[in-house]
């Protein structure tokens, strides 16, 4: 193995002299003292090694040993995986002894004497390759495959594999033979480098299904898709993480990963206090049992912030390889570049604009490129959704992150510093924000067919009917109320009606915070009825309050389920309200 | 300070800066501390044998053969129960005659805590300034700064929100405060007789600019002793930020890093979080809350100092001249406090989210309404009375003269709402109307 010896020292870049060979993303650990600090070779430059640490560099000095791996960063995939708190590099933190981190304490992201109840599922000479399922063994609520290693590229025959049975994790469950009679032990362990993707499946067809995210401004105007990605920018205080949180809680997947990059301690610790009492609907049990949550806060390490984020990846892979939803969600990404940009800018690289990497673009899109709806090999569906936040500076979305995000992601949902300020949340700007998945013909065909058959025409008119009320409203602005028709009050009100009633949304009531799609489906048909009425009107001062009458009743509706005698009392007097104005 | 036997002291610079020198010499481990000519300097960069120091004091009148000591250990602190009532200098010594503090020697910028092992904080901060308390609830364990243009009472703000709050311990970090600042301070903190309650680290804009470096830390590691080992509730105050940025931007500068947004160094965000992170609640029961401020040059929040701290920050709190009123108050439409959300209608009444919100959408209208007056637009009724509730409820809940507690600022609130508004315009859930709303 190759051994090293630093060099030079600049924050956590770290030279080390080497004296064989070394790999680009290999990782070395630097010996300080009986301390040990991870590492990973950035770049080479003859006989140095330039590499960055995961942990703080204080106290390091030229002369120190350095030991490679001839690894590159991996995560350790297993059952067990479900519920854990990780750091950036896969660490458990619930094993961590102190209350504060210490330095070179690594925890095993697996539980070694954990048993697990092992079903086989392939049998004596079945042929297998890389990512074909073995058995499985329940964890938690899901039917946790344990697969031929991704690693493992070519065509193996089963030789044996354990009976049905009670075995723990480092126990041989399969002994597999390769071409040259060659037998692998295999184990319900594996190992995969981060930066590379899995790619143990035989099709990645354009994602067609509606994953409901309960989010009525996402569901019904901008819908996200099964294995589709989005991004969420917005300036501070918009309300980007409050989504994710609630995005990360009533999203209709198998399995949240959250990646938080870079972001508020408290925030996290929110998760970890909430997660675990509040109640998933789709299971009963807790919320906490279908999330994994990879933290690495904004005081961590700056290099494991980069880490971070493929971690989480690389788990979102393997899980879809079982067949699963995996709903990936990470904030924020420009936390992200911004370590990249830190590390361009130590290895003292020219760089590109705002002093980001030149190859940002590339890094991000690749990155994105990593999810998606997948076939696999046994014919089964899994996909990987991504929605990262992206914290422009500024507020300003002219900025490289944001820049190559769009380029890369699919959906995109602004949220607007105007619609924050007033309160109107989610701040999703209904109008600048997109779905490009509305164009997709195979997710029109998706929400015809399951939500109703004219749904996506109704979506269209809707953007429309907000698209003339902010005409309007623009108008009015400029000429006055009593300087324009009341045609124009008419239509802003009814954009407002739209906005405050479907798209508004109490994050903090427990009913309003979610809307299964059926019932958005109900509320927009109602809205869209009341828009397309032709209200009868004197003057221009009587539109607002008859409005304001209108958007109270139905978000006196919003706050109780639909079910109840309470909604069906409120959407009467509405109906008659709107009954009475009504040209006859 | 004094050298010790067997301490090798070299004396061959090589290299001299404004803020920086660099010399070769062996053995010397990253962000230890040295002496060069008796001031105090810390190794920034190693490459091979040669050390770059950063002198914190600057480098006017190093000479070449500047004799430079490494002392063998990253900056320190001694903590002990003797921290409170003193005042120090950035180095942490006395600067105010007392003797030197007995205590245990504690690196500072230490690491951070677990994740996993905070607590959520879940502790009110009560001020009595309604448009905190009520709009933006502060949290023990939060850290949020005040964004303040340079002509505002900042410091009397925060003063008066510090000496208010209910907290074990104060804890003062000035970095580059003018000396008249610095007077304010100590004497306010006197006058209130709570100088047993406060520590004070203190680099005024009389001593060496990259001396301020230190404070925030010196500061938040005093904090972190009495409130991780003593269980305190301890609220830290760090003014000015902008100050400190730019002391960074000045080393980074003379490192020749590449500069980013606005001249700042690349690692900003980076710097700041490690500061702004060491607000915790401690599963014990001890809390650090850092309330800071950031001037801001022409209300600009997209400098790259104001912009990165937001993105940090749980909130933060502006404050603006109502002329209507003559009086400053707490601006309702860009203050915020993130963690609000963890105490109000729980902590405190139910009806408090709705009524806060509320509210804030009405004085919203109101701001509408006056840009229609400015326009010469005739005014609704609906305009005329959003108006009237405007300015009454800037007098009585958002200037920051306000001393009521949260029951009363929401009873305020209540009669303003019934004073000039109908039902529907409210729009409040009918539970809380149904209590609240006494109008026939």
């Amino acid at each position: 193995m190759t051994k090293g010896v630093v060099k030079a020292i600049i924050e956590n870049l770290v030279q080390v002299e080497v004296s064989g060979p070394v790999s680009q993303n290999e990782i070395c650990y630097i010996d300080l003292g009986g301390e040990r600090l991870m590492a990973e070779v950035i770049k080479v430059l003859g006989s140095i090694a330039y590499t960055q640490v995961f942990e703080s560099t204080r106290g390091l000095r030229p002369g120190n040993t350095v030991e490679f791996t001839e690894k590159m960063l991996e995560v350790k995939l297993g059952p067990g995986m479900l519920a854990k708190n990780y750091d950036g590099l896969q660490n458990d933190l619930n094993k961590m002894k102190g209350v504060f981190l210490t330095r070179g304490e690594y925890t095993d992201p697996l539980d070694e004497d954990s048993s697990w109840e092992f079903t086989p599922s392939a049998k004596a000479n079945d042929k297998v390759s890389a990512g074909d399922w073995l058995g499985n063994v329940p964890e938690s609520w899901i039917s946790h495959k344990i697969m031929v290693p991704f690693g493992l590229t070519d065509e193996y025959t089963v030789k044996s594999i354990v009976e049905k049975g009670t075995y723990k994790i480092t126990d041989t469950i399969a002994v597999i033979t390769d071409k040259e009679g060659k037998d692998i032990e295999l184990n319900m362990i594996q190992y995969w480098p981060v930066k590379i993707p899995i790619k143990a499946y035989t099709e990645k067809p354009r994602p067609f299904r509606l994953l409901e995210t309960g989010v009525r401004t996402l569901d019904t105007l901008n819908p996200m898709v099964e294995g589709g990605t989005g991004f969420i920018p917005g300036p501070f205080g918009a309300g980007k993480t409050v989504l994710q949180h609630s995005l990360s809680k009533n999203a209709d997947a198998d399995m949240i990963i959250m990646a938080a990059c870079g972001e508020r301690a408290n925030e996290v610790v929110e998760m970890f206090v909430e997660f675990p009492k509040l109640d998933d609907p789709r299971t009963g049990r807790k919320l906490m049992e279908r999330t994994i949550i990879i933290c690495n806060t904004s005081n961590m390490p700056v290099a494991a912030r980069e880490a971070s984020v493929y971690t989480a990846m690389t788990i979102a892979e393997y899980y879809r390889n079982m067949g699963l939803k995996v709903l990936l969600l990470a904030d924020s990404t420009s936390r992200w570049a911004q370590a990249l940009r830190e590390m361009s800018n130590r290895m003292e690289e020219l760089p590109g604009p705002d002093a980001f990497p030149m190859d940002l673009p590339a890094i991000i899109s690749s990155f994105y490129a990593r999810a998606g709806f997948v076939y696999l090999k046994s014919g089964e569906t899994g996909s990987i959704t991504f929605i990262g936040t992206v914290s422009p500076a500024g507020g300003n979305l002219k900025e490289p992150v944001t820049e190559s995000t769009k380029k890369a992601a699919r959906c995109f949902y602004a949220l607007s510093q105007a619609r924050a300020d007033s309160k109107r949340y989610p701040a999703v700007d209904p109008i600048d924000s997109y779905s490009k998945y509305l164009e997709y013909p195979e997710v029109i065909d998706y929400l015809n067919e399951n939500v109703n058959p004219n749904w996506v025409n109704d979506v269209i008119l809707t953007k429309d009917i907000l698209r003339r009320g902010r005409e309007a409203q623009e108008q009015i602005n400029i000429l006055g109320d009593d300087g324009v028709p009341l045609l124009y009050h008419d239509k802003y009100w009814k954009s407002e009606l739209v906005d405050r009633v479907i798209l508004q949304q109490d994050g903090f009531d427990d009913v309003d915070q979610s809307t299964p799609m059926q019932r958005q489906e109900y509320m927009l048909e109602l809205i869209l009825d009341i828009c397309g009425k032709t209200f009868v009107f004197e003057t221009f001062e009587e539109i607002m309050p008859y409005f304001m009458r209108l958007i109270n009743i139905c978000k006196q509706m919003n706050y109780v389920e639909i079910d109840t005698e309470e909604f069906k009392q409120y959407e009467k007097g509405l109906l008659k309200e709107v009954e009475e104005r009504s040209a006859k | 300070m004094a050298t010790q036997a067997f301490q090798k002291i070299y004396t061959k610079l090589n290299q001299i800066t404004k803020a920086t020198c660099s010399v070769r010499a062996s053995g010397v481990g990253n962000e230890e501390l040295a002496t060069v000519a008796g001031r105090l300097a810390q190794v920034v960069k190693i490459v091979d044998d040669n050390v770059t120091l950063q002198i914190f004091a600057g480098t006017e009148g190093i000479g070449t053969d500047a004799e430079i000591v490494f002392l063998g250990k990253a900056p320190t602190l001694k903590v002990g129960p003797d921290l409170a009532g003193r005042f120090f200098n950035a180095y942490g010594d006395p600067i105010d005659g007392g003797p030197d503090v007995e205590g245990t020697e504690v690196e500072i910028g230490g690491p951070s805590v677990n994740p996993v092992r905070r607590k959520q904080p879940s502790e009110l901060i009560s001020t009595g300034i309604a448009g905190i308390d009520l709009n933006n609830t502060l949290v023990t364990g939060q850290k949020i700064p005040f964004f303040a243009d340079p002509d505002q009472p900042y410091n009397e703000v925060m003063t008066m929100v510090a000496l208010r709050a209910q907290s074990d311990r104060i804890i003062l970090g000035g970095m580059g405060l003018s000396n008249d600042d610095y007077l304010f301070y100590k004497h306010s903190f006197e006058n209130a007789g709570v100088i047993d309650r406060i520590i004070s680290f203190v680099n005024t804009t009389e001593n060496p600019t990259v001396e301020r470096l230190l404070v925030p830390n010196m500061a938040l590691t005093a904090a972190e002793y009495f409130a991780s080992e003593h269980n305190e509730k301890v609220l830290v105050l760090l003014t000015d930020m902008t100050l400190y940025c730019d002391a960074l931007s000045i080393v980074s500068n003379r490192m020749d890093q590449i500069p980013s947004k606005d001249s700042m160094p690349g690692s900003l965000y980076s710097d700041l979080a490690k500061l702004y992170e060491k607000a915790v609640q401690f599963p014990e029961g001890g809390s650090i809350t850092i309330i800071a401020v950031t001037t801001l040059s022409g209300g600009d929040i997209t400098h790259a100092i104001p912009d990165n701290t937001g993105y940090i920050t749980e909130g933060q709190l502006f404050l603006k001249r109502d002329t209507d009123i003559s009086k400053t108050i707490v601006d309702p439409f860009r203050s915020l406090s993130r963690l609000k959300q963890l105490v109000i209608g729980i902590k405190t009444r139910e009806d408090h989210p709705q009524v806060m919100n509320t509210a804030i959408r009405l004085y919203a209208d109101a701001a509408n309404a006056k840009t229609k007056m400015e326009n010469g637009f005739d005014l609704s009724d609906y305009d005329e009375r959003v108006l009237d509730f405007a300015k009454e409820y800037s007098d009585k809940i958002l200037a920051i003269d306000v001393n009521i507690d949260i029951d009363k600022m929401l009873d305020i609130t209540w009669e303003l709402f019934q004073r000039y508004f109908k039902r529907e315009e409210i729009a409040i859930k009918d539970e809380f109307m149904k209590i609240y709303w006494k109008k026939a």
